[in-house]
């Protein structure tokens, strides 16, 4: 069972779940809040034992609970955390009670109800990255689009009804093919369960299709250019806590579905189709970082840059070595605590200005100091300056890139540096307004950040720094689980032969690869 | 012979119950609103007798009649169905006290000769007790008082059920004059294939129209819209759900003949195909939810297909656990919109509006019975969809299976679109629904079952697969 002796996966699964019940018979919206964020202390509390005795050496899964679910189709209970999902779960747990924290004012009506939604997006959130059946998986993948979807529609901007049927649509769109593959899975191994069909042998035929299918769900989820267009608008109507939870959490789910599940399931159809998605990746830096240039909301700003953000973790994944997947890892952390806080303070700042245009709230830096504060360092971390957390992923992509091949390398340089440019401009202006214009006027009546603010930015503040000076704690975590992956990947993605047939054994570089395989069509 | 009253007590219950009923159509019509109360409380004593007596096995009435698990397990489906949509009609507003009586003994005959259908092996048992449970239908379809569309409605069920009654026998007689049976089990062991044995094919097929009338499928849907749309809401909550599970209870038996590749199976894999596309592409343009819902379950009677043309004892499982989800999830649905519609009018779209204001609960229950239906985890539809589709996997339907997972995402769109009419338009005027807390609550214990059924398919689906076993080792 567990090293601790009870269930902890479970119960920090289905505690939020529970609240989510209580929080049914409670009348008091001020009451709701007070119980969710009881909940969510105590939540953290029941991952204590996660914190304690996680051992990182060990590359299998641990704290593993295994029951009998519907035995006669093979569908287990089976949860597992390892060294990739780890960090998830952490952050994901450390996200709920600043979520909390950060809507307390901001979300006025049906306050109950909503933290009933925040609730079962938790449960669903941490599901996800610990289910070990693929069942099991798809449930918690799913389910957490119904409060989600809630969350956009009801306490959403006014152009909510849009975003949150974009929003549904595309990603359960994405993943009925999913569904598809995990069934193919089934019938060719006879279980649901990840680590038992981790070991099966699949053709390559199999593998190309399986891959195809489960990778549109998650370029969707994560979302990979093409596919994002629906992240904007989610982002930009959803209310504070909600687009906390999206960034931070939700889109993640996609970069961990490739690591967890193509990685490991289909190989050599992810090695097939590595050109085409490292081409998505660099379109997805090149072409987020360029649209926020133009941006005048700052939130959808924020939202432009997840993309580009994103496309620098889905690249890490392609490229294949430790660095490249190191760097993917820590820029799900990171952007999950630098844009989750971003976020948040878009939310504080609309509650004072009820605009979300630069022009609206320019010139800050006079009237709010604490909060241009704290703005500053998110944005610097956003933007990569090195000694915050955010470079410590950028740069790891980076080396990971070019020791891959350093044409990507190249190409990708731009699109880091557009990073600078956008998150410089957006905080030079917020701070100190244009030259030549005044700090939006309105500015002098507003309160600077209040004790409750305070509290739910620093912790994110501290770790912003502190895995900035020292990442080198998170790397011995996800570490020995990256070369366990990776050494499984590279047995696995090309046994002999699979590209034999089309004579194209030898492959030196991706970008020969990708051209090679553009020769072929035409 | 042999005759054992307890091994056939639900359906010996429906019939005490159909009695009764008959008793009271002859006494003079009481005042109130409330003709037959007591309806809920027997059918739900049918429940439980349907409960003790599962597990039972005998042939009897020469061989005509068999108690088996899947015989049991659909008799149960059918009296919790009855059940749910006896209570659901008790207040029906549209009816007149005069009629209640008869209403429901109608329905409770219909019931009947479900459950009758659930046990029949023989082809003329089951053809004689598909038309007991059809004829009481056709006499309550246009039982809504002074309108022209519940005429119209009535009209076309009759109509086309006669046509399709008359195509089935048909059929039939091509069968016995090439296989020179009817029994089921004996039919089994001959050749299906077109090549060796055309009429039996031929008349297999028709024969077959007659059900897949009854199942909604297309080509035979045509009826279904128009008539959910004519007849009253709680009727329609009946007419789209239980008949539906008479005609999958048929389709199994009969599934023993289908082998997969034989050219039948093949063409009901198709019409499965087109079903979904058809039906899920139609709903996207309807505003009338019972029209949506009408539609969707064209949509559905494609999904269950995937189930029957697998030829394996799993498939069948899962293809009779999907119909019990699927009258589960409607019944679910109905309710609500026989909750809202007070005054027995068809609702639209916009009647849903700011529901989540106007009656939390019952936009609640909605939600759930909505996302059911498109099948999203961890209700009763994801279970007996992902059932379905690892089912046909298998056995050459790898194609079915895609098309299968293309339609559950076009069919978001209109399921999706009931939650959003009532979460996120305002009320705009309209007033809350008199709603009383004990409608709620049942309502949200079906929601809740909804959900149960999907979380913990186990004991529902291994009854099934017994059931399936015993009919396709």
């Amino acid at each position: 069972m567990t090293e601790v002796g009870y269930p902890v996966l479970s119960s920090i699964i289905f505690f939020p779940l529970l609240a989510a019940l209580v929080l049914l018979f409670v009348r008091h919206d001020g009451a709701a809040r007070f119980i969710t964020l009881c909940a969510s202390v105590v939540e953290i509390m029941l991952a204590i034992p996660l914190l304690m005795h996680f051992v990182p050496s060990d590359v299998g899964f641990q704290f593993v609970e295994q029951y009998q679910w519907v035995p006669s189709l093979g569908l287990s209970y089976y949860l597992g955390v390892d060294g990739i999902s780890y960090l998830m779960v952490l952050l994901t747990i450390l996200i709920l009670p600043l979520c909390v924290l950060c809507s307390w004012t901001y979300v006025k009506q049906r306050a109950k109800e909503f933290h009933i939604c925040l609730l079962l997006m938790t449960t669903a959130c941490i599901g996800v990255f610990l289910a070990l059946d693929f069942v099991l998986f798809y449930i918690f993948w799913e389910a957490m689009l119904v409060p989600m979807y809630l969350m956009i529609a009801v306490w959403g901007g006014p152009r909510r009804r849009y975003a949150s049927i974009k929003f549904f649509l595309y990603t359960l769109a994405g993943s009925t093919l999913l569904l598809v593959a995990m069934v193919a899975f089934f019938q060719s191994q006879g279980t649901f369960s990840i680590p038992e069909l981790m070991q099966g042998e699949y053709s390559f035929r199999f593998q190309f299709w399986a891959f195809l299918a489960m990778a549109l769900a998650f370029a969707i989820k994560v979302p990979m250019f093409p596919f994002h267009t629906w992240l904007p608008a989610a982002h930009v109507e959803a209310p504070s806590a909600g687009s906390v939870v999206l960034a931070s959490v939700l889109i993640k789910m996609g970069a961990y579905g490739f690591l967890r599940f193509c990685m490991t399931l289909t190989p050599m159809g992810m090695d097939y189709f590595t050109p085409l998605f490292i081409a998505l990746s660099v379109a997805g830096i090149l072409y987020g970082g360029i649209i926020c240039l133009g941006q005048t909301d700052v939130k959808k700003l924020i939202a432009y840059s997840s993309v580009a953000h994103m496309g620098f973790c889905t690249l890490g994944i392609f490229m294949f070595n430790l660095r490249g997947i190191e760097g993917a890892l820590m820029i799900m952390l990171n952007h999950g605590l630098v844009t989750g806080a971003l976020f948040m303070m878009i939310g504080a700042i609309y509650e004072r200005s009820h605009s979300r245009e630069i022009e609206d709230n320019q010139g800050m830096g006079k009237f709010l100091p604490a909060f241009m504060g704290f703005f500053g360092l998110f944005a610097l971390s956003s933007l990569g300056f090195p000694g915050l957390n955010s470079f410590v992923g950028e740069a790891l992509v980076l080396i990971g890139a070019f020791t891959s091949d350093w044409v990507i390398g190249l190409i990708v340089i731009p699109g880091a540096m557009l990073g600078a440019a956008y998150m410089l401009r957006l905080t030079q202006r917020m701070t100190y307004a244009p030259i030549g214009q005044e700090p939006s006027p309105k500015g002098k009546g507003w309160r600077d950040l209040s004790p409750r603010e305070v509290t739910y930015l620093l912790p994110l503040a501290v770790l912003t720094i502190y895995i900035g000076l020292a990442p080198g704690f998170a790397l011995r975590i996800i570490d020995p689980a990256i070369e366990n992956l990776l050494a499984g990947y590279k047995q696995k993605s090309q046994p002999a032969g699979y590209l034999a047939e089309e004579g194209e054994r030898e492959v030196p570089t991706v970008v020969e690869a990708a051209l090679s395989r553009v020769e072929k069509v035409f | 012979m042999n005759l054992d009253a307890t091994l056939i007590a639900p359906e010996l219950y429906q019939l005490l119950v159909v009695l009764g009923l008959f008793v009271q159509t002859l006494a003079p019509a009481p005042k109130d609103h409330k003709p037959v109360a007591w309806i809920g409380a027997a059918a739900l004593v049918g429940v439980l007798v349907s409960l003790v007596s599962l597990g039972g096995g005998a042939t009897m009435f020469y061989g005509s009649y068999r108690v088996d698990g899947i015989s049991q397990f659909f008799k149960l489906a059918v009296s919790i169905g009855f059940f749910i949509a006896a209570v659901n009609a008790v207040r029906q507003p549209t009816l007149r006290p005069r009629h209640g009586p008869d209403y429901f003994l109608f329905l409770a005959l219909s019931a009947w000769g479900l459950m009758l259908l659930a046990s029949s092996v023989e082809l003329i048992t089951a053809f004689i007790a598909l038309e007991i449970s059809s004829y009481s239908l056709f006499a309550i379809v246009p039982l809504r008082a002074r309108s022209k569309g519940a005429a119209e409605a009535g009209i076309k069920y009759i109509l086309f059920g006669a046509a399709a009654t008359a195509v089935s026998l048909y059929g039939f007689s091509y069968i016995l004059a090439s296989q020179h049976t009817t029994y089921i089990a004996e039919l089994a062991t001959k050749s299906w294939s077109f090549a060796a044995e055309p009429l039996a094919a031929l008349g297999l097929v028709l024969f077959l129209a007659g059900f897949f009338y009854k199942l909604a499928l297309f080509p035979f849907h045509f009826w279904c819209p128009d008539v959910y749309d004519g007849a009253s809401n709680e009727t329609a909550a009946f007419v789209a759900t239980l008949p539906k599970l008479g005609a999958v209870v048929i389709l199994v038996r009969l599934a023993a003949l289908l082998e997969p590749g034989l050219e039948i199976t093949t063409a009901l894999a198709a019409l499965g195909a087109l079903s979904m596309t058809f039906g899920n592409l139609a709903a996207l343009a309807q505003r009338d939810i019972k029209r949506i819902l009408g539609y969707s379950s064209v949509a559905h009677a494609g999904y269950i297909t995937l189930g029957l043309v697998t030829g394996t004892a799993e498939g069948l499982a899962a293809a009779a656990f999907y119909s019990l989800a699927y009258i589960l999830m409607n019944l679910t649905c109905f309710w609500v919109v026989c909750r809202l519609a007070d005054d027995g009018r068809n609702l639209s779209l916009d009647d849903l509006n700011g529901l989540y204001k106007r009656a939390p609960g019952l936009a609640l229950i909605l939600l759930v019975a909505a996302f059911a239906l498109v099948g999203l985890p961890p209700t009763a539809g994801f279970t007996g969809k992902l059932f379905l589709l690892s089912g046909a996997w298998a056995h050459g339907y790898n194609w079915l299976v895609i098309v299968a997972a293309v339609n559950t995402a076009i069919s978001i769109y209109y399921y999706l679109n009931m939650v959003r009419h009532a979460y996120t338009f305002e009320a705009e005027g309209r007033t809350s629904p008199a709603v009383g807390a004990g409608s709620v609550a049942f309502g949200g214990l079906l929601a809740a079952a909804v959900l149960l059924l999907g979380a913990m398919p186990a004991p529902v689906f291994d009854m099934a697969l017994e059931a399936g076993r015993w009919l396709l080792p």
